[in-house]
């Protein structure tokens, strides 16, 4: 699946996208197998209350399933206006 | 209902002229425009905004979609701007148009407080001096949707 970062999180981990292959069942184990990587995802992914995440584009939850997803994204609460 | 997302500047005038010219029978017209600001501690050279194509777009057609659908709207258009902004530069604007005012500054008002945690953007200050910081989100505007 492509995996997105933006803002800080982009920054932390130094690339906006990437091709992942995994197993994950859920985003939280997706987030469990990127912070196994590197320090620099260990960093990005510190406090996921700090951290929204959206599936195919629409906001979703850490507990949810990612069964059939092709993309995700990891960003801070969003400041629009 | 236009949604536009864009890099260039926008003219607030001909936008809302040209969104008036395309509602019949609207008695009320509102429009909102957001302009960059300085930092809170002063010395803003730029607001950057980032945005996340594709999403940002869907995510703005539903937020505008339930505002016609909850409110007697005649129209409603919402234009954001990304990308690097000088302070005083217009960064987005929302109108409505409806037969009463109560509708118009409520739909207005539901926009702002969507796009502003809803719509897929963050915002990033850069300092004269060459530091840059990330603008939080703050509790208050994920508080202000609890109201709708």
């Amino acid at each position: 699946m492509d995996v997105l970062y933006f803002a800080w999180v982009r920054e932390r981990i130094g690339l906006p996208r990437e091709r992942v292959e995994t197993t994950a069942a859920t985003v939280a184990d997706l987030v469990e197998e990127l912070r196994a990587r590197e320090d620099r995802y260990a960093a990005a992914f510190a406090d996921l209350s700090a951290l929204r995440v959206a599936l195919d584009q629409e906001l979703s939850e850490f507990d949810a399933p990612l069964d059939g997803v092709r993309e995700v994204a990891f960003f801070p609460p969003m400041t629009g206006g | 209902m236009r949604i536009s997302v864009q890099e260039a500047p926008f003219e607030l005038g001909a936008e809302s002229d040209a969104f008036a010219a395309g509602v019949n029978n609207a008695g009320a017209l509102v429009t909102f425009t957001g302009v960059v600001r300085d930092a809170d501690q002063g010395g803003l050279q730029a607001m950057e905004i980032e945005h996340y194509p594709g999403m940002t777009e869907k995510a703005l057609t539903a937020i505008a979609e339930e505002a016609m659908s909850r409110w007697s709207l005649a129209d409603a258009l919402v234009i954001h701007r990304h990308g690097r902004l000088a302070p005083g530069e217009r960064i987005m604007m929302v109108a409505t148009a409806a037969r009463h005012r109560k509708d118009a500054f409520e739909a207005a008002e539901y926009l702002m407080d969507y796009l502003k945690s809803r719509a897929p953007f963050w915002k990033k200050e850069i300092l004269s001096g060459g530091s840059a910081d990330w603008v939080a989100a703050k509790d208050t505007d994920e508080d202000a949707l609890k109201r709708w």
